[in-house]
């Protein structure tokens, strides 16, 4: 099967050249060495030669009827896959589904048996058409499909092949959910059906069996005749019918209680336990009837007193279920299965809402996987390590909405009758191969669940055992085992396995204990020597080891290891996205990116603070040299690309009016594309004045800023640039305020950290005069006529990194990045500063208050580097974090926030 | 210093005008380094009275009786119930057998009393339907009892019960009482000073009127007890009368401005307002009391009887509260909006010819040369010291009415513009920040 010439090897070209293709390097591949060879310098033109400009999910189906055919795309638009050939595409994927392969009777077993398949995970390629795809293959029940199974198949189709390898474990997440979402509605469905055809059974079998009762007493003689034979057999056939059907209810009421070996299989346990009661109900109800039934049955058409006992039970049974409102149908001799016969809609095999959800979950799905690969990843890394930070994203970040919001909604088993609330089960990501987090190996807790578990399991398992259909479960098992394998390449297959192991340690750790992951777990080896055994490949299992163990090796040694490399391409990349997706400013577009702002830039962060960790002098910042983004080398390399934006940024005279452009203030969220428009802003006010280091050294110490001017437009926008160095702006940059026309009071300077004020010549403007000059210690005004700033002065070296006139940045996207990166890096040291306890409490109780200053004064000189002024930076900053930690977020309206300030006599700057 | 922004040559004369007495920015003695402001009056607040170690009261002319919390700035009880303005604020320790409790007792416009509970904001006592509103509250705990003050002397028991009362013949009533030893008291209204005894019989108290101080020219504005053997009045036109608490006689007499009220306003102003020199405010220590005569502030030894330290234009316009902080620091606030703090510090040479900068802060720049002559006389005092402005507090928009000092170094303002403002130490709060955030992070066992 893998051998099919339908899949395409996921081998690289350069592995052709290596026989011994070397273990998986601890640093995945991606991440240290280019990409691409060199020649193909742009990595968007790979993706040229796809026949669709966008990836998409597709859904086909394999009809009994007609073939392979592709039932829907999402997004649901005619222009996504363009001249793409769907139905090809489909017979594609669906030809290389083996998960099907067993059905109808085994081999002695009197009843047809319900197929259990796990879903199948397959990555194949089309290179000819340029399409790549993860293809998820489930089967759904039909009590009318041929051997009772529908099967259908979902695939994530994307012109980047890499993407999808690399993605792969994410997406088999997500499609496992919708997969599982989707059969947990089709059991309810199949159950549903199922009644129905039993009771339309019942219905029909009482029915023969009176019209022969009523022939046995019209002609009693005739009891042997042709027709009553016939009536006879079709009695019995019903019967026959009726045990199929129902040990048919009962198989899929054993479904949840079979061992799951899809690792991804997470459903909602309410929804489960639900439509298992609802099962076993069923299956309650209509054992009553064996009791009768098989009595008739034993004496084949059975004597009167029988049958009307029967009929007893039955008309009881009917009075019982009136409550549904089905009318029992009479059913004709079984015709065979006819060709013009309307299959059920994917819909109508789902039940409605689940349908819906899952449609919702491909959708979600999509969106996520939106953007280049590179993209992805940042934004992938950049939420990891943001994660991290929790405590200083609060200073620079933008919030991240909710942490439930993050990721782990991604894996909650989605429930769409909305159970989930209870029944949550958090599990990590798949760590993929951005920052592994340190996986806790610890099986002692677990060893002892999970022997309680395996004794409930063996009780389980032997209550299957009793049922009719074990030995075809075994059967199943194995062939399941086989179809677990992925169909890729032989070289191709390690990766799998690392990643694999990695996915399955990380549900180990975290997922909570539930009756099916025993057995999952414990076949997890099995699986990976099963997929040897089918792939002819030897890799024996504990050449795995060494790479697992690099995934569990501590977060820093992994990570710093990683993130070099990881920094500059991807900023580079992200550079390059942006120019690329700025002329086309969609909607959709304008949603994904939400997140990325911080993206390349925060990925730094724990790298910063690692450093300091470790080392503990980060004195130099020269220390780390992985860390500085190569600021000049690489701001040429783009302002040979942009210079004509560039110049456009730097010289636009600023024409004012234009008050749309900065909506902060307005109590609005602040958008990335807006903080990229600061960015820019804040670099030609970099490049233009001298003293935008004084201006930028008072926002970051706490000290309020008044840009002060005539023109609305001009301090707005001013502000708007200037807003992006304000620590803590709040979600909704509550603490820059754009533009104030009158005099302000001493609340408005320590509520605000950033004003704009209206210079007037009216008596408001000698009120505003005064209030400026009264509070003067208090702020710093930013005279933008005038082009003069009166503030402390700053001779620090901290900022002269963020705030160097003869920058050779030009771009201001480029600019903001550059920003965010050393916005992150004060963070850092600001939340050693803060969390570092000898440098606020005495050691011992010897010392006095004046040795911890002492001791912090110390710090912050000789092993921050840091002069006096760059020390006020960081205490402001420490002083937030404080705050921000201590802050009840129940009580914080009532008390007011404190407002600190330095006596320091102010001098007045010019241009 | 704001010439730059202002621009024109008016505004920046009255720039300099001001900065007589203008530090500037650099205030390394000042340690008020963090502030909040508490929000929560409507209207002026015009008392403060301080509860215990960490919770202070404000009341106004919105009828607001608030207590916080001045740790944290917390408003932890709204008292309402009065509905004109407050008169008066003062605490009473209702000392049981087993704890003593501290409630505040409030005066209104509206004729009522108020006993209240600051622990949980129930108005405990009321009296509502006097007479006249009262003006001032005097507790005297060992009896207790207490007295208000207003066109009628009254005296209550702790359950608000009228014990005796005297009615007063002068029209502008009672605005001040203290107390003095052998359970007398002493009322200020208008130009007279009157002792009344406390009779406390078993069952029964009275008062008697017992002697009549009427020395003061003009109304007396300021009346304080400075040890248990003295107590000080000041009037409207700047006497200043140190009076024995004992037999009611007469220690000292001051006339603080006089000279210069004689001599150089008609050269400045034309004449001199009466508010210029008129003792706004008294404060002692024991030793020293102080007393703001208009914007200025004097220091007056009670040992030697006579001025130790003066500052004629300590604040730009009336001072409205004063505090000695040790025997060589002063607060004081004013009307202008700020607090100011002062050192008492011994003048550098009495030969230096730097003296004449000592002349200047005498009076306003140019008018020191006419100044000059009569301040002479106060130079003649041999031990003459200076008061140098250490720094100075800037946040309210408005008069500053009064002020609380509490341990350390942190200051509670009320002023007209309807706010309180909390000054700390910046040093000591972020160092208790940290102890918190250290705290915390034991209790989350993350440390």
């Amino acid at each position: 099967m893998i051998g099919s010439p339908d899949v395409v090897a996921f081998t690289k070209e350069d592995d052709y050249g290596q026989p011994n293709p070397e273990p998986w390097p601890a640093l995945p591949e991606e991440f240290s060495i280019p990409l691409y060879p060199p020649a193909d310098s742009n990595p968007w033109a790979k993706t040229s030669y796809a026949k669709f400009t966008k990836d998409f999910i597709l859904i086909s189906e394999f009809s009994e009827q007609v073939g392979p055919q592709p039932l829907l795309t999402i997004p649901d638009e005619p222009k996504v896959c363009g001249t793409f050939d769907l139905n090809y595409f489909s017979l594609r994927i669906m030809s290389v589904d083996y998960q099907a392969s067993f059905v109808g009777h085994p081999p002695g077993s009197g009843y047809p048996r319900l197929s259990f398949v796990e879903d199948s995970r397959v990555v194949l390629g089309d290179s000819k058409e340029g399409a790549f795809a993860y293809v998820h293959h489930l089967t759904l029940y039909d009590l009318e499909a041929r051997g009772f199974v529908r099967p259908f198949c979902m695939a994530y189709v994307s012109a980047d092949e890499r993407k999808i390898m690399l993605q792969f474990q994410e997406l088999s997440l997500r499609f496992s959910q919708a997969s599982e979402c989707l059969k947990a509605g089709n059991r309810r469905a199949f159950a549903k059906e199922l009644q129905r055809k039993l009771q339309d059974l019942e219905y029909t079998h009482s029915v023969l069996q009176q019209e022969e009762g009523l022939q046995r007493e019209a002609a009693p003689q005739t009891r042997y005749s042709a027709h009553a034979v016939e009536k006879a057999n079709e009695l019995a056939n019903v019967e026959k019918s009726i045990y199929e059907h129902r040990d048919l209810l009962k198989q899929i009421t054993s479904y949840h209680r079979r061992p799951r070996r899809d690792p991804h299989a997470a459903t909602c346990h309410k929804c489960m336990s639900e439509c298992l009661a609802e099962c076993e109900d069923l299956l309650e109800k209509f054992s009553k009837l064996a009791g009768p039934l098989g009595c008739t049955g034993k004496k084949v058409s059975g004597d009167e007193t029988d049958g009307e006992a029967g009929e007893d039970e039955l008309e009881d049974e009917e009075g019982l279920r009136r409550r549904p409102s089905y009318t029992p149908q009479l059913i004709r001799a079984k015709s065979a299965k006819c060709f013009d016969k309307r299959l059920k809609t994917l819909q109508e095999l789902c039940d409605e809402t689940f349908y819906e959800a899952s449609i919702e979950l491909l959708k979600e799905t999509e969106k996520s996987f939106r953007g280049d690969l590179c993209y992805l990843y940042t934004c992938r890394l950049d939420t990891a390590l943001r994660r991290k930070q929790r405590l200083t994203n609060f200073l620079f970040e933008e919030e991240t909405c909710n942490d439930s919001n993050e990721d782990e909604v991604i894996i909650r088993p989605i429930c769409p009758v909305n159970h989930s609330v209870e029944s949550y089960t958090v599990l990590k990501p798949p760590h993929i191969v951005l920052a592994p987090e340190p996986l806790e190996d610890t099986p002692e807790p677990f060893s002892e669940t999970s022997h309680t578990l395996e004794s409930e399991l063996g009780l389980g398992e032997s209550h299957l055992e009793s049922s009719p259909s074990d030995q075809t479960l075994e059967t199943q098992d194995s062939s399941e085992e086989t179809k677990g394998s992925y169909s890729s390449g032989t070289s191709r297959n390690k990766p799998q396995h690392n990643l694999d192991t990695v996915k399955y340690d990380a549900r180990d750790s975290d997922f909570t204990p539930d009756h099916e992951r025993e057995s999952s777990s414990e076949d997890m080896e099995t699986t990976v020597g099963d997929d040897e055994g089918v792939n002819g490949d030897h890799t024996p299992v504990s050449l795995l080891e060494p790479d697992a163990e690099c995934e569990e090796t501590p977060v820093e040694v992994c990570e710093s290891d990683m993130l070099l490399p990881i920094d500059t391409t991807c900023c580079m990349a992200q550079d390059g996205f942006i120019y690329e997706d700025l002329p086309v400013p969609t909607e959709s577009h304008h949603n994904t990116r939400a997140q990325p702002p911080q993206t390349l830039v925060v990925n730094q962060e724990p790298q910063a603070l690692h450093v300091l960790q470790d080392h503990y002098t980060i004195g130099s910042p020269s220390k780390s040299p992985g860390l500085e983004l190569p600021v000049a080398q690489h701001a040429d390399t783009v302002s040979r690309v942009s210079v004509e934006d560039g110049s456009d940024c730097t010289m636009s005279a600023s024409t004012g009016s234009d008050r749309t452009l900065s909506p902060i203030g307005y109590g609005g969220v602040v958008t990335l594309r807006q903080k990229k428009k600061a960015g820019q802003g804040a670099l030609r006010f970099v490049r233009q004045y001298p003293f935008a280091m004084q201006a930028l050294w008072c926002l970051l110490s706490g000290r309020t800023l008044v840009v002060f001017g005539e023109d609305e437009g001009r301090v707005r926008k001013l502000v708007a640039a200037l807003a992006l160095f304000v620590p803590c702006p709040g979600k909704c940059a509550e603490r820059v305020q754009a533009w104030v026309s009158g005099p302000f009071s001493l609340t408005d300077i320590y509520r605000w950290k950033l004003i704009g004020l209206q210079r007037a010549s009216s008596p408001v403007g000698s009120s505003t005069l005064y209030s400026l000059s009264r509070y003067s210690r208090y702020i710093s005004i930013l005279d933008i006529d005038q082009k003069t700033l009166l503030c402390p002065p700053y001779r620090g070296h901290l900022l002269s990194n963020m705030a160097d006139h003869r920058t050779y940045i030009r771009r201001g996207s480029t600019y903001f990045l550059h920003l965010q990166s050393m916005l992150c890096r004060l963070a850092a040291k600001a939340f050693l500063l803060t969390f570092t306890h000898h440098l606020h409490l005495p050691v011992s109780s010897k010392e006095g208050p004046e040795v911890v200053l002492g001791r912090r004064h110390c710090f912050l000189q000789e092993q921050l580097g840091l002069g006096e002024e760059d020390s006020q930076i960081l205490l402001y900053l420490s002083q937030l974090i404080t705050q921000y930690y201590l802050q009840n977020p129940t009580e914080s309206p009532t008390v007011s926030p404190c407002f600190s300030f330095k006596y320091i006599t102010s001098v007045l700057y010019k241009i | 210093m704001l010439r730059w922004i202002l621009g024109s040559r008016e505004a920046q004369g009255s720039v300099e005008k001001s900065s007589v007495l203008c530090i500037g920015e650099e205030q390394p003695q000042n340690c008020f380094t963090e502030l909040q402001v508490l929000k929560g009056h409507f209207d002026i607040v015009r008392f403060l009275v301080q509860i215990d170690d960490f919770r202070c009261a404000s009341a106004g002319d919105d009828g607001l009786v608030l207590v916080w919390n001045v740790e944290t700035g917390e408003k932890l009880q709204e008292l309402r119930g009065h509905s004109q303005q407050i008169t008066a604020l003062t605490t009473f320790v209702c000392r049981s057998e087993l704890k003593s409790q501290t409630l505040l007792i409030t005066a209104s416009s509206d004729r009522s009393l108020s006993l209240w509970d600051p622990d949980t904001g129930n108005r405990v006592q009321t009296i509502s339907d006097l007479q006249s509103s009262v003006k001032c509250l005097l507790v005297l705990e060992r009896l207790c009892l207490f007295l208000s003050g207003g066109e009628e002397l009254c005296v209550w028991n702790e359950d608000f019960q009228l014990q005796c009362h005297q009615q007063n013949h002068s029209d502008t009533g009672i605005f001040v009482l203290i107390e003095l030893p052998k359970n007398c008291v002493a009322a200020a209204m208008d130009k007279e000073i009157v002792i009344y005894r406390l009779t406390v019989s078993a069952n029964s108290r009275s008062l008697t009127e017992m002697h009549r101080l009427s020395d003061h020219r003009d109304q007396i504005r300021a009346l304080i007890n400075v040890n248990d053997n003295m107590f000080a009045s000041g009037s409207h036109v700047g006497e200043f009368i140190l009076w024995d608490a004992v037999n009611w006689s007469i220690l000292a007499y001051e006339h603080i401005l006089w000279e210069e009220s004689q001599s150089a306003s008609e050269i400045r102003m034309g004449s001199a307002k009466p508010s210029e020199m008129s003792i706004q405010h008294l404060c002692s220590n024991g030793k020293l009391v102080l007393a703001a005569v208009g914007g200025g502030l004097y220091v007056y030894s009670v040992l030697t009887k006579a001025v130790v330290a003066y500052r004629k234009v300590a604040h730009d316009s009336n001072v409205l509260h004063t505090m000695l902080l040790s025997d060589s620091k002063l607060l004081s606030c004013s009307e202008d909006g700020s607090v100011r703090l002062w050192e008492i510090q011994d003048l550098p040479l009495p030969a230096e010819p730097a003296s004449a900068g000592f002349f200047g802060m005498l009076t306003f720049g140019r008018s020191s040369k006419q100044a000059g002559p009569p301040s002479k006389k106060v130079l003649d005092v041999p031990d003459l010291k200076m008061l140098e402005l250490i720094g100075d507090l800037i946040g309210h928009s408005g008069a500053i009415q009064m002020f609380v000092n509490f341990k350390e170094n942190s200051l509670v303002t009320c002023s007209a513009d309807h706010l309180l403002i909390l000054w700390k130490n910046g040093e000591r709060q972020s160092h208790l920040r940290s102890l918190a955030l250290f705290q915390k992070l034991e209790e989350n066992g993350t440390l």
